[in-house]
C-alpha cells in the first residue's frame, strides 16, 4: 500500500478522516477548537483542577512485592483503577467535555464497550448538566448490566445497538449514525485513539497524564527508566497515555498486550495488530481483523473493552516502525492474570488490563532483578467480577 | 491512466444528462444492494428498473458496516453478504444484468481497495460506468481519490447539507458524472418530508457547479420525488425501493414506476 502524508491528519501512513462528507465540517471545527483550547490557560487550568479534585490524580504508582518476585523483576503499577469511575476513561471524557461547552455543543453521544468508557462519560455529563446518550452492544449490555445501571443512575440514556455483532464495532457505527444525524447541536465523545481525525491524537493527549505522571513516579521511585512498559491494547488508549512520553526514551521497550481470545490462529480473537491487515474501519486506516474481500471479521475477547476488530492508528504506526511492540495472551491466560494481581496485591483488575498481567506473569525470567517494568492497570475488577463468578473459577 | 474505455464511460453519464436536458427531462437513478434479495433476483431487479424507466442505476456494493446507512439498506447489505456476495459477485450481477444505462457503484472505500488496483477497470469492464464512495470526502486521501479520478470510471462525489459553499465548489471541481448531494443530515432511510433547508442547499449547490446535480437520502415517495426533481437534475431512491424488493422484485418495480411518473410530473 502506498504512502500518503497528511502530517496532522496522519501516523505515517496510518489515521486520516475517512468519514460521509456530513462530518467534515464538524470534524475541522473539533480540530479547530481543540488547537485552540491546548492555547488557552483558561481551558488548561480547568482541565488539570478537574483532573485533580474530581478523578483524584495524580494516581498512584504502587510497587507490587510478591507479583515482582513472581516474575523476577521490580514491577511497578500504575493504578488507573483507583480513578474516579475506576477506569483510565475518565482522563479523556473530562477533556473532551470540557471541549464541548467551548464548542456550545449541549448534548453528548458516546460509544461503549466495557462500559467503562459509557460511564465515564455519563459522570462527567451530569457534572456538567449535559444531555448524554451511549450506544452499547446489546451483547455487551448483558456482560456489564452493572455498567448501564450506572449510566442510567446518572441521567444518561442507554440505547442498546442490536446491529451485526451487537458489541463495541457496532456500537461505534450507531453512535457515527447519531453524530451524522445530529452534528450541529451534539458532540461524539471517542473513547480510545481510534475514529478520524483529530480524535487519535486528541485522546492520546488527554490520556498522556497517564505517562507524564508514571514517568516521573517511576524515575523518583528508582532513579531510573524502567526496562519495559506494558499495557493492553483493545483500541488502546490506555497504551498510547502511558507509552507517548516514553516514545523518545529509545532504551524503554513499550509492549501492547492483545487480546488473543481463543487463540490467534482461531478467528476467535481480538489481535488486530499481531493478526490483521491495514484496512479502513470508522473513519482510520488501521490494523484490522478483514476478511480478503475487505468486509470486517468480527472480533472476539473474553473483556468486552477488548473485544473490537480495528486499533488506533498510532499503534499501526509504532508497530511498523518498531518502536513499539504487539505481544497477545488468550481469554484463559487473561482469566490466570486477573486472579494473580487479585491474590498476590489485593488489586483486582479490569479483564482488560489482565491481559497485561498476564503477559508479565507468562515472561517471568525475561527481566533481570534490577530492572523495572511499568504496568498499567487500567482500571479495576469490579465490573467484572459478576462475569468472573459465574464462571465459577473458584471452585476449580 | 485515461484510456479509450474511460472516454467511452465517462460519456455514457454525460451523454445520458445531455439528453435528459434535450427532453427537458429529470433523471430517475434507482439504488438497489447488489445481490439483494439474492443474486438472481438482483440481476431481474436490475432489469426491471431499467425497464420501468431508470435513467442510471447506483448499484451498492455490500460492506459489513455501512456507517452512512440505514437499518434497510444495513440489513439488505447483510443479507447480500450471508449470501457470499463480494465484490466479484458484484461484478458479475451488473455483468449478467446487461444494462444498456449507466451503472454508478455505490460503495465503501474498504472492499474497494481490497479489490486490488485493477479493480475499478474491472469494474468498468463489468458495465459500471461512475462510482461512489461514501467515506472518502475531497482532502481525506489524495492518492487514493486520484485513483478514482484517473480510473475509468466517473469518480461521482459528495456534497452534505453541512458543506460550506467555498467547499462545494471545490468539490465538484474534481467531481466528474454528476454531484450527489445528499438531501439532510443522517443516514439513508425514507423520511416523512424532505428538508426544509433543501431548497438552500441545493440552490447553493447549482451556484458552485455546473456539473448536474442529483439528490437523495430520504426520498421514498412519488411527491418527494417530484419535489427534488425540481431542485435538480435528478433523483436517487434508494431505501423504499430496497424496502419494496423485500417483499418482490414486482413491487420494487412498481414503485419504480410511481417514482418515475412523479419524477416526470416536476
Amino acid at each position: 500500500m502506498s504512502v500518503s502524508v497528511h502530517p496532522s491528519d496522519r501516523f505515517g501512513v496510518f489515521g486520516g478522516k475517512y468519514v460521509p462528507e456530513t462530518l467534515m465540517p464538524a470534524l475541522e471545527e473539533l480540530e479547530d477548537a481543540y488547537a485552540a483550547a491546548q492555547q488557552d490557560n483558561a481551558f488548561r487550568v480547568e482541565l488539570s483542577e478537574m483532573l485533580a479534585n474530581y478523578v483524584g490524580r495524580p494516581s498512584p504508582l504502587s510497587d507490587a512485592p510478591r507479583l515482582s518476585a513472581l516474575v523476577g523483576t521490580r514491577v511497578l503499577l500504575k493504578r488507573e483503577d483507583v480513578n474516579h469511575t475506576g477506569a483510565h476513561k475518565i482522563n479523556n471524557t473530562v477533556g473532551q467535555v470540557l471541549l464541548a461547552r467551548r464548542m456550545g455543543k449541549q448534548r453528548i453521544i458516546a460509544e461503549t464497550g466495557a462500559g467503562q468508557h459509557g460511564v465515564a462519560t455519563a459522570t462527567v455529563c451530569a457534572r456538567y448538566g449535559l444531555q448524554c446518550v451511549v450506544y452499547m452492544g446489546e451483547e455487551d449490555m448483558r456482560r456489564q448490566s452493572l455498567n448501564v445501571f450506572r449510566m442510567r443512575l446518572m441521567g444518561a440514556t442507554v440505547i442498546p445497538v442490536l446491529s451485526g455483532t451487537r458489541t463495541l464495532k457496532d456500537a461505534t457505527s450507531e453512535a457515527i449514525r447519531d453524530w451524522v444525524t445530529n452534528v450541529t447541536d451534539t458532540h461524539y465523545i471517542i473513547g480510545s485513539v481510534v475514529g478520524p481525525a483529530p480524535y487519535p491524537r486528541m485522546v492520546r493527549d488527554f490520556q498522556a497524564i497517564i505517562g507524564v505522571e508514571a514517568r516521573a513516579q517511576v524515575l523518583e521511585r528508582t532513579g531510573a527508566l524502567p526496562k519495559s512498559v506494558v499495557a493492553c491494547v483493545g483500541g488502546g488508549s490506555n497504551a498510547m497515555g502511558i507509552f507517548y512520553p516514553f516514545v523518545p526514551d529509545a532504551d524503554v521497550e513499550l509492549i501492547g498486550v492483545e487480546a488473543a481470545g481463543e487463540g490467534v490462529d482461531t478467528h476467535r480473537h481480538s489481535a488486530s495488530l499481531t493478526a490483521g491487515t491495514p484496512g479502513v474501519l470508522h473513519g482510520a486506516l488501521s490494523y484490522l481483523l478483514q476478511d480478503e474481500s475487505g468486509q470486517v471479521h468480527p472480533a472476539h475477547s473474553i473483556s468486552a473493552g477488548l473485544d473490537y476488530p480495528g486499533v488506533g492508528p498510532e499503534h499501526s504506526f509504532l508497530k511498523d516502525s518498531g518502536r513499539a511492540t504487539y505481544v497477545s495472551v488468550t481469554d484463559a491466560e487473561a482469566m490466570q492474570g486477573f486472579q494473580t494481581l487479585s491474590r498476590l496485591e489485593g488489586i483486582i483488575p479490569a479483564l482488560e488490563s489482565a491481559h497485561a498481567v498476564a503477559w508479565i506473569t507468562r515472561e517471568a525470567g525475561r527481566w533481570t532483578k534490577d530492572e523495572t517494568v511499568l504496568l498499567c492497570v487500567s482500571g479495576r475488577g469490579d465490573k467484572d467480577v459478576a462475569q468472573v463468578m459465574e464462571m465459577g473459577i473458584l471452585d476449580a | 491512466m485515461a484510456s479509450e474505455s474511460a472516454t467511452i464511460s465517462s460519456d455514457a453519464i454525460a451523454r445520458r444528462f445531455a439528453e435528459l436536458r434535450g427532453a427537458s427531462r429529470k433523471a430517475f437513478i434507482p439504488y438497489v444492494t447488489a445481490g439483494h434479495p439474492d443474486p438472481k433476483r438482483s440481476v431481474e431487479l436490475l432489469r426491471g428498473l431499467a425497464d420501468a424507466g431508470a435513467d442510471i442505476i447506483e448499484v451498492g456494493v455490500p460492506f459489513s458496516d455501512p456507517l452512512a446507512d440505514g437499518a434497510v439498506i444495513q440489513a439488505s447489505s447483510q443479507a447480500a453478504l450471508d449470501q457470499g456476495v463480494r465484490f466479484d459477485q458484484v461484478l458479475e450481477i451488473i455483468s449478467d444484468a446487461g444494462l444498456t444505462i449507466p451503472v454508478v457503484l455505490f460503495s465503501y472505500l474498504n472492499p474497494l481497495l481490497r479489490g486490488g488496483s485493477d479493480a475499478l477497470k474491472r469494474a468498468a469492464s463489468a458495465g459500471a460506468h461512475g462510482v461512489l464512495v461514501t467515506d472518502l470526502p475531497l482532502g481525506s486521501d489524495p492518492e487514493r481519490e486520484a485513483w478514482f479520478a484517473d480510473s475509468p470510471l466517473d469518480f461521482i462525489r459528495l456534497v452534505a447539507p453541512t458543506t460550506p459553499s467555498e467547499r462545494m465548489s471545490q468539490i465538484a471541481k474534481t467531481g466528474q458524472g454528476f454531484v450527489y448531494l445528499i438531501s439532510r443530515l443522517g443516514v439513508t432511510g425514507e423520511q416523512a418530508t424532505l428538508s426544509a433547508e433543501l431548497p438552500a442547499t441545493a440552490a447553493r449547490l447549482r451556484a458552485a457547479t455546473a456539473l448536474p446535480v442529483c439528490i437523495g437520502f430520504g426520498i421514498a415517495t412519488a411527491e418527494q420525488a417530484r419535489a427534488a426533481a425540481v431542485l435538480g437534475d435528478g433523483v436517487v431512491v434508494g431505501s423504499a425501493i430496497v424496502r419494496a424488493a423485500n417483499e418482490s422484485v414486482g413491487a420494487a418495480v412498481a414503485l419504480a414506476t410511481t417514482l418515475r411518473r412523479g419524477i416526470d410530473d416536476a
